[in-house]
């Protein structure tokens, strides 16, 4: 069987994700990864043509809840807890990507 | 080839935010304006251990629009993550729907034109990020400042099939979209607001090809007139690349209004590598038929049957008709003006005109004027039993626009009442006649023209003699009898 996810994969997955990782880890992960993927392949070996895609484990639908107002946080409680605040918002680092 | 030789091909995304009182999955307020960060909670801002729970006006929202444009609604839909790196969500992902929407294959008439809709799927709005320094744009920026106040507020996004051809095509489809969501009572549909965004893909290709060409999205167009010339304008500027050789690249392009361009936006890295991945936090919505029939019986009329039925009914143009039901509240204060016994049509002229030109005029909505669909009954009542010429109509429309006050009260209040009385009436054109016995002998000897002229500068003596208040048929009548 081939590789089930090459070095290249997991490389891009961790620039997605914004993670530097060295030539070991990346060497490391990709071997980790193939193992948590060749056990998804041996469910894929069973005939499940009839089972429906399970987006969730428990029994349940329609979880709502009421349209009704409920009191929201104490500002200056919340941002005193950010790294950084200004002018009554969340300040962040200088944005280098697009808005998605 | 020409710009005539290739025909443009469009498909419109439309994200509208849904008039719920609390955002989609917490109790917080949705509401546009609040001050900074006053609207957030653990749950829309994604802290350890927060669990979001759906707002089932969301979910009753979606199955109107789904009534409403034809939608089939699966049994069941699922939310999913879609993962991106951007700090207007402080999860790092906006659960959203991919491949399992509320809404699926829909449709809508724009013209007696059928334009599919691909999906429409419930997902949560982002936060709203300033840039600080370099002149606020985002790369030259020293930093941003993010309110999330608008971060999990509900929105549907309502995606057509690119079956649109032409600008005009494109706005008729939104404005009839607009009107619908309004009529349906899911939104308040304000394109200058944001609370409907519309975003288009534009792509061209030769006359007879049915292979789609190279797309560009086009966003920032803020009210109809802005997209239709976006349109324009992208459609022109890729027939020019492809004429001279260039090739189309799938890029987004900001709109800039006031330079009356698109440009091309810095280009995303691996930007369609969202790693959606069913959200392990909710449970799939399965629209029960009970669900489904509250969604079917809070629709009401929809635009266009609401326009046949004026049409109909009152007898006014399918024109008329179409203004009084795009402009925001119009229709609804023309049925009550009707309920309240004034007579359609002439309902339609004040609200299509003298109303409809203030509004424009003062920037005001409907909803806080003085005038009540009451007072414009009685304003027609006043005009149908002659007590007020059309032209004294107008002024006292114009002070109940302006004032709480009733059409009655201000004939009272400026003495304004048409006089009908042949009597005084008679008695008055007696006076401007013997003090013009010489106008009378030109009239009496002139040729058509001068007969013409002199009578109405009598006619002209007689409505000043009456202050204006004269019924202007009865004078017109008195003054033939006098002068034959």
């Amino acid at each position: 069987m081939a590789d089930p996810i090459s070095r290249a994969d997991v490389e891009h997955v961790a620039k997605l994700s914004r993670l530097a990782l060295t030539e070991d880890e990346v060497e490391h992960l990709t071997r980790e990864l193939a193992g948590i993927l060749g056990h998804a392949a041996d469910i894929e070996a069973l005939d499940l043509d009839d089972v429906p895609a399970t987006a969730h484990p428990l029994p349940l639908v329609n979880v709502l809840r009421e349209d009704e107002v409920r009191p929201s946080l104490d500002r200056a409680e919340v941002l005193a807890q950010a790294p950084l605040a200004e002018d009554d918002r969340f300040r962040v680092p200088r944005i280098l990507g697009e808005a998605p | 080839m020409s710009e005539a030789e290739y025909e443009a091909v469009m498909g419109l995304e439309v994200h509208v935010e849904l008039a719920t009182a609390t955002k989609l999955f917490c109790g917080c307020v949705n509401e546009f304006g609040s001050e900074p960060n006053t609207n957030i909670c653990p749950v829309c801002l994604g802290l350890p251990g927060s669990l979001p729970v759906l707002n089932e006006k969301v979910v009753e929202f979606a199955l109107r629009i789904g009534e409403a444009f034809h939608f089939d609604v699966p049994e069941r839909s699922i939310f999913h993550r879609k993962n991106y790196f951007y700090p207007d969500m402080p999860k790092d992902f906006q659960t959203s729907q991919y491949d399992s929407p509320i809404c699926a294959d829909g449709y809508l008439e724009v013209d007696g034109v059928r334009i599919g809709i691909e999906r429409a799927h419930m997902e949560e709005d982002t936060g709203k990020t300033t840039h600080v320094g370099g002149g606020g744009r985002i790369h030259d920026a020293d930093h941003s400042n993010v309110d999330y106040n608008r971060a999990g507020v509900p929105l549907m996004e309502i995606v057509s099939r690119p079956e649109m051809h032409t600008a005009e095509q494109a706005k008729g489809y939104v404005s009839e979209l607009r009107g619908i969501l309004e009529a349906i009572g899911v939104s308040d549909v304000k394109m200058e607001e944001g609370s409907m965004r519309v975003d288009a893909n534009v792509s061209i290709r030769p006359v007879g090809s049915d292979t789609l060409g190279t797309r560009a999205e086009i966003k920032n167009m803020n009210s109809l007139r802005s997209l239709g010339r976006a349109i324009e304008y992208e459609i022109s500027r890729q027939v020019e690349l492809v004429e001279s050789g260039g090739r189309v690249v799938q890029e987004t392009r900001h709109w800039d209004e006031s330079a009356g361009i698109t440009h091309g936006m810095r280009s995303k890295e691996g930007s369609e590598d969202y790693r959606y991945f069913p959200e392990p936090d909710l449970v799939p919505v399965a629209p029960t038929d009970a669900m489904r029939a509250t969604a079917r019986a809070a629709i009401g009329e929809l635009p266009a049957a609401r326009r046949e039925r004026m049409v109909a009914q009152w007898g006014i143009s399918e024109t008329d008709a179409r203004t009084l039901v795009e402009s925001p509240g119009l229709a609804e204060f023309a049925d009550a003006t009707v309920a309240a016994g004034a007579p359609g049509k002439d309902v339609t002229n004040w609200l299509s005109g003298e109303v409809l030109a203030y509004l424009n005029e003062t920037g005001l909505s409907l909803a806080v004027l003085p005038l009540t669909p009451g007072k414009l009954a009685e304003l027609c009542t006043l005009v149908s039993d002659g007590t007020l010429s059309r032209n004294l109509a107008k002024d006292v429309l114009g002070e109940c626009l302006r004032e709480p006050k009733d059409p009655k009260a201000v004939v009272a209040e400026r003495g304004l009442a048409q006089v009908n009385d042949e009597g005084e009436l008679g008695a008055l054109v007696d006076a401007v006649l013997a003090g013009n016995a010489e106008t009378i002998e030109e009239y009496r000897n002139g040729d058509d023209k001068l007969r013409k002229k002199k009578r109405g500068f009598l006619m002209g003596e007689v409505m000043k003699a009456s202050k204006g208040s004269g019924n202007p048929q009865v004078l017109n009548r008195l003054l033939d009898e006098r002068l034959n």
